[in-house]
């Protein structure tokens, strides 16, 4: 990815570091937490809307390293789901109460983080991804056959518990408030880090790397800290899924979860900072509701084919794909920022 | 002993055959081919619709299957590769993994996933007797097709005229085109080799692996590890890689069986780390 | 005269509040069952849409209303995740007032509906999963577990075939949690039957090549081949058994096998193997009527697992109308009282919610035999429900240690 073609060939949305959008921009995230607050009051069911949140926070987290720093990772699943199993056993069988859970998920996603990184960060473009996919799949099989995940039963039972000890997690509401502080919190994290003289940096490196070496930045040091950054906060998103719905299994350290995770970023906006939230819950919304999307088309045409979209999950994710890459390759946020940054 | 590793040589032959076609298409045209697998798949189904659905035995097949999923493969080329030629390979990626779901998606959803029945042809089935093992017959006669189809390959590429025109297209368009030669067909020609490619190792399985819309979901991980282990832009690379991997899976399923699909990671991140470039790879 | 109007309207509602409260009540008016299950992957065959499709029918002959009320039917797709599962489990309990949650193939969503189940407490039936846990660590007062699992599949497999004669065993087991307790298990029983197991090899998950494994079990020169894999792994199993000769000198055992396996790969294929299932489409006139029945629907015999789909539902609008509620506790003690006596079983659910009934060891056909589509299998050995299935003194459950 950096400096492999002398295109950048995935754009940066520069609107969002220019201070003119600036405004605009907080309006439009006030609004959407806003909407986020009220929304178990407004009739959206929490569980659903976390697990979205808990995505987006995943696929934010992941941008960070692809479209900010233009390293693509295959492996992101095994922070994701590595640090679910070790916060979820934490709970579960140590019976910390949930904020330690989520510490030790979040240092446990660095740290497999810190390893994948250090080894993979000695290669450039395709032959870093592949590393990242090897280096995952490994993981998914030490998954597999260690006992304490429960290999496909899954790690079942992780209890709500008590936040600090005082404060009982097993109203969903209760939940839902206390996730979404969380999230909020570390997705200010990633804006305010994008916006740092290390997020610059960041950004020169994908643009130009040997340029950026000639400046006198040690690039690798710089590349592993945005990894390990990228791994913790999947990590914190994989730790709150656990806590959320009470299990962990290996379909989050699968590969298949690395590649939902890309897909997500790939259409709500590479290098756009609200693209991934978008694609998180476009993909999470496909997979959940398909059934029910199709049977609302099929009420509203009259068409009964549509009855059967349910099944086709893959299908229908497969053309997405397909549709984003040839034609809406900013993804969904990325080409309504060009839009409406060629309209001023 | 003896066995598992003449096993493993057949496998390794197999692999050696997948990858062939994704090294060809990565080598020449730049784009990681992850429809590879489904195009394999649909390979193998267009051999068991033939015989089904029109009589036409396993070596019409053999010679039918590739032609047609070429001609797939010249139409996906012609209608959506060749826009993102220009781009980062993950784009390449993305889109053909967005190909490989649908087309896995429609034949699942009109054969159901359990899989179709296909037998050897005639003429090889049965076993022979090598003293340290039986070894079917049908699987002497894949080891054979794979290596003779391989070596063809790399020979016209690398030793050939028409090879030469290739390689020198991928590395500068502008000046092949300029000495009068259609690059653009070169190049839809040649992705539409590279899966003929993934289709005909997709007949020579048939009979072995059963045939379901899924087959070739598990096997392309795999494939995409061998070419990497070998050097993406490598032919003979993928070639020995397949081969030589066949062998250690062979080995592995022996002394540590449950690790055998998970070896071949292993392998890429100790080679990877090594050679940056793989094992007979060239850094672009 | 308004006020006379406005007395009897009072009294009219006060009495018809009074009488629903006698006769029968129903939760939010309407009976509501949700089906999961994998639709479009790995388990689509054997459950999927074909089960889908036999729910329907079970409502539908119910008349398609229970107590008078209307019976509604929700589907989902897990895609083999138990996210899904348990979110969509979650969702259908807490917006929609699910009464019955009908749970299909795939033991990490099984397990993961079950937690969600027990915790709103509504009624859980689960038809396609194999795993045991089910009715003992994680048994729930709400869950029941209708068709199969690994014990009875073990039990069955390895009992009938020692006592056919097949005393050697050798293991391929597909190398994750469900592949090693049906391996435990069928050893288990090999042994106390008085058998031995010769070796074992554990392969990956889908692996596609199997001849390395195979090999290993031919040179260990015992005479029953147990698969303890599942799907396409067995398929690509026996494929491969039959290509490498394993078939002359072993008999292969399918520990957990489908009609659809057998459809699939053919009878030249799998001539002579053994299975041991809950039920076939071709036992008795009862059996083939529902069949062919489905047949007309779906144009494939039905699995067993599709079959029991329909009992289940079929069994839960009976246990409803006798307890003339929609309420868990009062259907489950229904469910757990009841004689079931349909064209899938004879059964009778236990205070941990396994549903015992007979299992059968089948054999397959060889080509010749069969004479019509379809004519598969052949039932060797029945075995009775209370050895087929783990006995309560084996039971990890708690609530049967009272």
């Amino acid at each position: 990815m950096s400096g492999q073609t002398g295109q950048t060939a995935v754009p940066v949305s520069t609107g969002t570091i220019r201070n003119g959008a600036g405004v605009q921009k907080k309006v439009l995230y006030g609004l959407l937490l806003l909407g986020l607050i009220v929304a178990p009051m407004a009739g959206a069911y929490p569980v659903f809307v976390l697990k979205v949140m808990c995505f987006a926070l995943f696929a934010c987290a992941f941008n960070l390293l692809i479209g900010f720093t233009g390293l693509l990772s295959f492996g992101h699943a095994a922070f994701f789901g590595g640090a679910g199993y070790a916060a979820g056993h934490a709970m579960k069988v140590w019976g910390v109460t949930p904020e330690v859970g989520l510490i030790l998920g979040t240092l446990t996603g660095a740290g497999i983080g810190y390893v994948v990184g250090s080894l993979a960060i000695r290669r450039q473009g395709i032959y870093f991804s592949m590393i990242t996919l090897a280096l995952a799949q490994m993981l998914f099989f030490i998954c597999l056959q260690a006992p304490f995940t429960g290999g496909e039963d899954g790690l079942q039972g992780i209890p709500r518990g008590k936040l600090f000890g005082v404060l009982s997690l097993s109203e969903d509401i209760t939940l839902y408030y206390v996730a979404l502080a969380i999230i909020v919190a570390a997705f200010a994290l990633i804006v305010r880090t994008v916006h740092s003289p290390f997020g610059q940096i960041l950004k020169a490196i994908k643009e130009n790397e040997p340029r950026a070496i000639s400046l006198g930045y040690d690039v690798d040091r710089f590349k592993l800290l945005a990894f390990v950054i990228s791994a913790a906060l999947s990590g914190l998103a994989g730790s709150i899924k656990a806590l959320v719905l009470g299990f962990g299994t290996l379909t989050d350290v699968h590969w298949s979860m690395s590649g939902s995770v890309i897909l997500m970023t790939l259409v709500g906006g590479l290098g756009t900072l609200s693209g991934p939230i978008v694609g998180a819950f476009v993909v999470v919304a496909l997979e959940n509701k398909l059934g029910d999307i199709g049977s609302f088309l099929a009420n509203l045409t009259g068409i009964s084919w549509f009855n059967a979209l349910g099944e086709s999950v893959t299908m229908v994710t497969g053309i997405i794909f397909v549709i984003c890459v040839l034609t809406f390759r900013r993804g969904i946020m990325g080409e309504l920022i060009a839009l409406t940054s060629r309209k001023k | 002993m003896l066995s598992q590793l003449l096993l493993g040589l057949v496998n390794g032959a197999f692999y050696a055959m997948l990858s062939l076609g994704l090294a060809v298409i990565f080598g020449l045209l730049n784009v990681i081919n992850f429809a590879h697998g489904a195009l394999f798949m649909l390979g193998a189904l267009l051999a068991w619709a033939g015989m089904e659905y029109a009589g036409l035995n396993y070596w019409v097949m053999l010679a039918l299957s590739p032609i047609i999923v070429g001609v797939l493969g010249v139409i996906i080329e012609k209608s959506m590769l060749r826009w993102i030629y220009k781009l980062d390979h993950i784009y390449g990626l993305l889109l053909t993994l967005g190909i490989t779901l649908v087309i896995e998606g429609v034949f699942r959803s009109i054969y159901g996933v359990s899989g179709l029945p296909y037998s050897p042809p005639d003429a090889l089935q049965g076993a022979t007797d090598l003293g340290f093992m039986i070894l079917p017959n049908y699987r002497a006669w894949v080891v054979v097709a794979s290596l003779v189809v391989c070596f063809a390959t790399w020979f016209v590429i690398e030793k050939t005229k028409l090879g030469a025109y290739l390689r020198a297209g991928t590395e500068n368009p502008k000046m092949v085109e300029a000495f009068g030669v259609n690059v653009p067909l070169m190049v839809t020609l040649t992705y539409g080799f590279g899966v003929a490619l993934a289709a005909f190792a997709g007949v020579l399985a048939a009979p072995v692996i059963q045939v379901s819309p899924l087959m070739g979901q598990n096997l392309i991980i795999v494939v995409f590890a061998v070419v990497v282990i070998g050097g993406m832009g490598s032919i003979m690379g993928s070639i020995l890689t397949g081969l030589g991997l066949g062998v250690i899976e062979g080995l592995t399923k022996v002394f540590y069986p449950e690790a055998s699909a998970t070896v071949v990671f292993f392998i890429m991140v100790i080679v990877l780390l090594l050679r940056p470039a793989g094992l007979f790879g060239r850094e672009k | 005269m308004k006020m006379t109007r406005l007395a009897v309207a009072v009294a009219a509602t006060v009495l018809g509040a009074v009488s629903t409260g006698a006769s029968a009540q129903v939760s939010g008016d309407t009976v509501k069952i949700g089906y999961i299950t994998d639709l479009s992957g790995l388990y689509a065959d054997i459950d999927g849409p074909g089960g889908l499709e036999a729910v329907k029918m079970a409502i539908e002959d119910h008349g398609g209303k229970v107590l008078g009320k209307p019976i509604e039917l929700m589907s989902a797709d897990h895609q083999n995740k138990a996210d899904i599962a348990a979110s969509k489990a979650r969702e259908w309990m807490d917006q929609q007032g699910l009464d019955l949650l009908v749970g299909g193939t795939n033991s990490g969503t099984a397990l993961a509906m079950n937690k969600v189940a027990s915790e709103k407490k509504r009624v859980y039936i689960n038809i396609g999963a194999g795993t045991a846990r089910l009715t003992n660590e994680e048994c729930s007062p709400y869950t029941v577990h209708y068709a199969y699992d690994t014990v009875a599949l073990a039990k069955g497999t390895g009992s009938a075939v020692v006592k056919q004669g097949g005393k050697s065993w050798f293991f391929l087991t597909a190398d994750y949690a469900f592949g090693h307790s049906l391996e435990t298990d069928t050893a288990a029983v090999v042994k106390a039957n008085g058998g031995t197991v010769v070796g074992t090899v554990r392969h990956p998950l889908s692996a596609s090549d199997f001849s390395s494994f195979l090999l290993q079990a031919q040179a260990s020169k015992a005479q029953i081949l147990g698969l303890a894999n599942a799907g396409g792994d067995t398929i690509n199993s026996i494929k491969a058994a039959k290509e490498f000769g394993i078939t002359k000198n072993m008999k292969i055992a399918g520990l957990l096998m489908f009609i659809n396996d057998v459809h699939s790969l053919g009878l030249k294929n799998t001539e002579g193997l053994l299975m041991t299932d809950s039920w076939y489409w071709d036992m008795n006139d009862d059996t083939r009527k529902w069949a062919n029945r489905f047949f007309g629907k779906m144009k494939k015999m039905p699995s067993s697992l599709q079959a029991a789909d329909y009992s289940a539902v079929s069994t839960y609008l009976k246990a409803v109308e006798t307890a003339k509620t929609d309420d868990p506790d009062k259907v489950m003690a229904e469910l757990k009282k009841m004689k079931i006596n349909d064209f899938y079983n004879k059964g009778q659910i236990r205070a941990d919610g396994r549903n015992i009934h007979d299992m059968y060891l089948m054999q397959v056909k060889a080509p010749a035999e069969s004479k019509k589509p379809w004519d598969y299998l052949k039932v060797v050995a029945t075995i009775p429900g209370d050895q087929a299935f783990t006995t309560v003194a084996e039971s990890k459950c708690a609530m049967l240690k009272k």
